[in-house]
């Protein structure tokens, strides 16, 4: 069996996976990924935007799609809100305000390809890549079918094949990823037939854009949606009603997906490293109070032993002592009694001596 | 050779329990065969706005409760709480037995799911936070494995391979609590990514804090509810160490666990406050995160606190089954209810019925496999082969 060096060195990638600390979610520079240069994009300005769904009609026809339910012309569709689909990557959905039912804005749908997308940060197996021609490209080879990066989009625009049961993919626009290769358009853009969507690059849309709310004043919100929301999106838009009466989200915040998660991604090597030593530190340190806890009671043992036997022995000392004295005093007594009485013993035979002298 | 009468004890196996768990189980093979030939569409109500339903909620709540497993050892093996050594093998099965449960659970959820290595050997997304869920969890089954080994070792009677299993006891620990801070927290860090989407009042960028201390006393409630049900019905298996030290294990535990949601109580109130959220307070969502907090976090603490106070192993058994009712509520608004809490109705989710049958169906199997070790391994009660040895 010969092993080669690519795939030893792929065991070896695979056996240190657990040293690899996200390569981007914890770089701790202040570097700031703003886009590949010379990326390009689309710039949706709902001004001029008619409603007339061309643009789905070819996403369809380029991406082969199934023909819808209804026919492209038919403009009843309008009557309710749309979204994208596994069939259909793009969709423009109309809105009214209730004061003027004739004062229409239309909102066309599909993936706005992120700076830094959301759906690549949380993917698990990197299927999904934001090319530097500034497409957001699925990888249906590797996808395990987890559905975190449908979770994460803010724009709720991935899809899934939820009744394919052994080949499920996600499913969403891909800018038109392939045709872009080939030097074509975007099928939407070119099926356009106003100026409602304006493929270009980026850095260019943006000057297009600024110039025509300045050049226009008062027909557009001065605002340019895509160019910071989620850190920026390949897609812009122009709107001349306020973004989030059409369908925008406002509450996206500026900072990229991949931020929401960093710090939680970087806490993993500390824990790594620092907690199996204070775990083993918390373990050395109740194996530390029994030892002492055992050195004390053994010490209290013999020091009450020795204390027990010091007494014993004092007592010991004390009641010789005692003995020896009461001894003492036993025989000093005995011997006083006996001096006593020979020495009453003395006055008697004096005394009886005496009459005998008389006598 | 001589015939014995064979003496045979009698079990009925038709009980009304078995019965219905006999069902259970048919109807769930029955579910698991459309799954996995028809695809997930045919048994979810699963949406492009909700990839996620209440499979996702079920392993919430496994990992939490499947928390016994290293809290048990840590307490037992690392802090040096030598009174509750023999709650370690039941709450080690228990963990034992809910992430296996994730795992099966996973396997209906993917869309693919015999591409399951392919995140460590395909195809590395080390900025997901996924990524490093399955990496610990993957570990951490193992090390469950490992840690639970010696019960089925004894039983088989493999006495060296046990003692090696045995002797790595406080690595296995130490592992295990590293995997499960991190794992337990980085279910929480999966909810980071949707601000947009998930409603303030349970976003919060604590989210990951706040489910690693939800396992530590989901994990300690989950051991004090799994002995008061085992008393019930596994009592013939039971050891005088256990019976002697299971009143201690509930009272310790009990406190332990007021002072863990007391903390959590707090912790809770200062994310509202972070992201200053009291105006939501004074809506609906706001009443559902008070019955939350109240109900489910602070009312526990205090039972349980008087529990321990008072000696009331009843009350803190009780408290338990409470703290992990406030469990299954609090994953299910963090998973489902509080998540595209902006779309209208329509567009939400609500689970069908064969994902509620799939559901039940893998919590059954959980149930019966817990009574099958337990009825054939020693778990409740040392091997009387291994008194002395056992650590």
């Amino acid at each position: 069996m010969s092993i080669s060096r690519r795939r030893f060195l792929k065991w070896v990638g695979a056996a240190n996976l657990a040293l690899i600390p996200g390569e981007l979610a914890v770089a701790s520079s202040g570097h700031h990924f703003e886009g590949y240069p010379n990326s390009g994009g689309v710039l949706y300005d709902n001004a001029l935007c008619i409603g007339c769904r061309k643009c789905e009609e070819g996403c369809n026809k380029v991406n082969e799609h199934a023909p819808p339910d209804k026919p492209f012309d038919d403009l009843s569709v309008f009557e309710e809100k749309r979204r994208t689909g596994n069939q259909s990557f793009t969709v423009v959905n109309r809105y009214q305000t209730a004061e003027d039912p004739d004062d229409v804005t239309f909102k066309k749908v599909q993936c706005n390809h992120c700076l830094e997308p959301a759906c690549a940060a949380v993917c698990f197996v990197k299927a999904f890549k934001k090319t530097p021609s500034g497409a957001v490209v699925y990888d249906e080879t590797v996808c395990v079918g987890c559905r975190y990066c449908m979770m994460a989009c803010p724009f709720e625009i991935p899809t899934y094949e939820y009744d394919e049961a052994f080949t499920p993919r996600v499913q969403k626009c891909t800018l038109c990823h392939p045709r872009l290769e080939k030097g074509l358009l975007p099928g939407c853009v070119e099926a356009c037939p106003t100026q409602a969507l304006t493929f270009g690059k980026r850095e260019k849309l943006l000057k297009i854009a600024r110039e025509r709310i300045k050049n226009h004043p008062g027909k557009y919100i001065d605002h340019i949606y895509g160019e910071k929301e989620m850190g920026g999106t390949s897609w812009l838009y122009l709107s001349k009603t306020e973004f989030s009466n059409v369908g925008f989200k406002e509450n996206l915040g500026n900072k990229p997906a991949l931020e929401f998660t960093s710090g939680a991604i970087s806490a993993v090597p500390i824990v790594v490293g620092l907690w199996p030593v204070f775990l083993l530190g918390a373990y050395a340190m109740n194996k530390r109070i029994d030892k002492n806890a055992k050195e004390e009671t053994e010490e209290a043992v013999k020091i009450s032993l020795q204390q027990a036997k010091d007494a014993s022995d004092a007592k010991l000392v004390s009641a010789l002592e005692k003995a020896a004295n009461d001894n003492k005093r036993e025989i000093e007594k005995a011997v006083n009694k006996a001096l006593a009485e020979a020495e009453s013993k003395k006055e008697d035979n004096q005394d009886t001596q005496k009459p005998l002298e008389k006598e | 050779m001589t015939e014995q009468p064979i003496v045979e004890k009698k079990i009925s196996l038709l009980t009304p329990a078995n019965i219905i768990t006999g069902i259970i189980l048919v109807l769930g093979a029955i579910a698991t065969v459309i799954r996995f030939g028809k695809g997930l569409g045919a048994v979810t109500a699963l949406s492009a706005y909700n990839p996620w339903g209440i499979w996702i909620w079920f392993k919430l709540v496994a990992i939490a409760l499947a928390g016994a497993g290293y809290v048990t050892c840590g307490a037992a093996y690392i802090f040096g709480m030598k009174r509750y050594h023999s709650a370690v093998r039941p709450a080690v099965l228990i963990g034992l037995l809910g992430y296996t449960l994730f795992a099966v659970s996973l396997i209906y959820d993917l869309g693919r799911p015999w591409r399951l290595p392919y995140p460590f050997v395909v195809s590395q997304g080390t900025t997901s936070v996924m990524f490093e869920i399955g990496l610990c969890v993957a570990f951490y089954l193992t090390v469950l494995f490992l840690e639970f080994s010696p019960a089925g070792l004894e039983w088989l009677g493999f006495r060296k391979i046990r003692n090696m299993a045995v002797k790595i006891t406080i690595l296995l620990t130490i592992f295990g609590i590293a995997l499960s801070t991190l794992h337990q927290s980085s279910l929480g860090a999966l909810y980071l990514s949707m601000p947009s989407k998930l409603h303030p009042l349970w976003y919060s960028s604590y989210l990951p804090v706040y489910f690693f201390i939800t396992s530590i006393f989901g994990g300690l409630s989950m051991v004090i509810f799994v002995s008061w049900l085992s008393d019930k019905h596994f009592s013939d298996k039971m050891d005088s160490t256990y019976l002697k030290e299971k009143d201690g294990v509930v009272l310790g535990f009990g406190k332990a666990s007021s002072l863990v949601l007391a903390s959590y109580f707090i912790i809770r109130v200062f994310g509202v406050s972070t992201d200053n959220n009291w105006h939501y307070l004074f809506s609906g969502w706001g009443a559902l995160f008070i019955l939350e907090l109240l109900g489910f976090i602070l009312l526990p603490s205090l039972l349980f606190a008087i529990g321990a106070r008072e000696k009331k192993t009843t009350l803190i058994k009780w408290t338990s089954v409470l703290t992990i009712l406030g469990i299954v509520y609090s994953k299910f608004m963090v998973s489902t209810y509080a998540f595209n809490w902006q779309l209208p109705s329509v567009d939400r989710y609500f689970p069908s019925g064969l994902e509620i049958i799939l559901t039940v169906f893998i919590i059954t199997a959980g149930i019966t496999a817990f009574r099958i070790i337990v009825f054939l391994m020693p778990v409740f009660h040392e091997h009387k082969d291994y008194q002395t040895s056992t650590h």
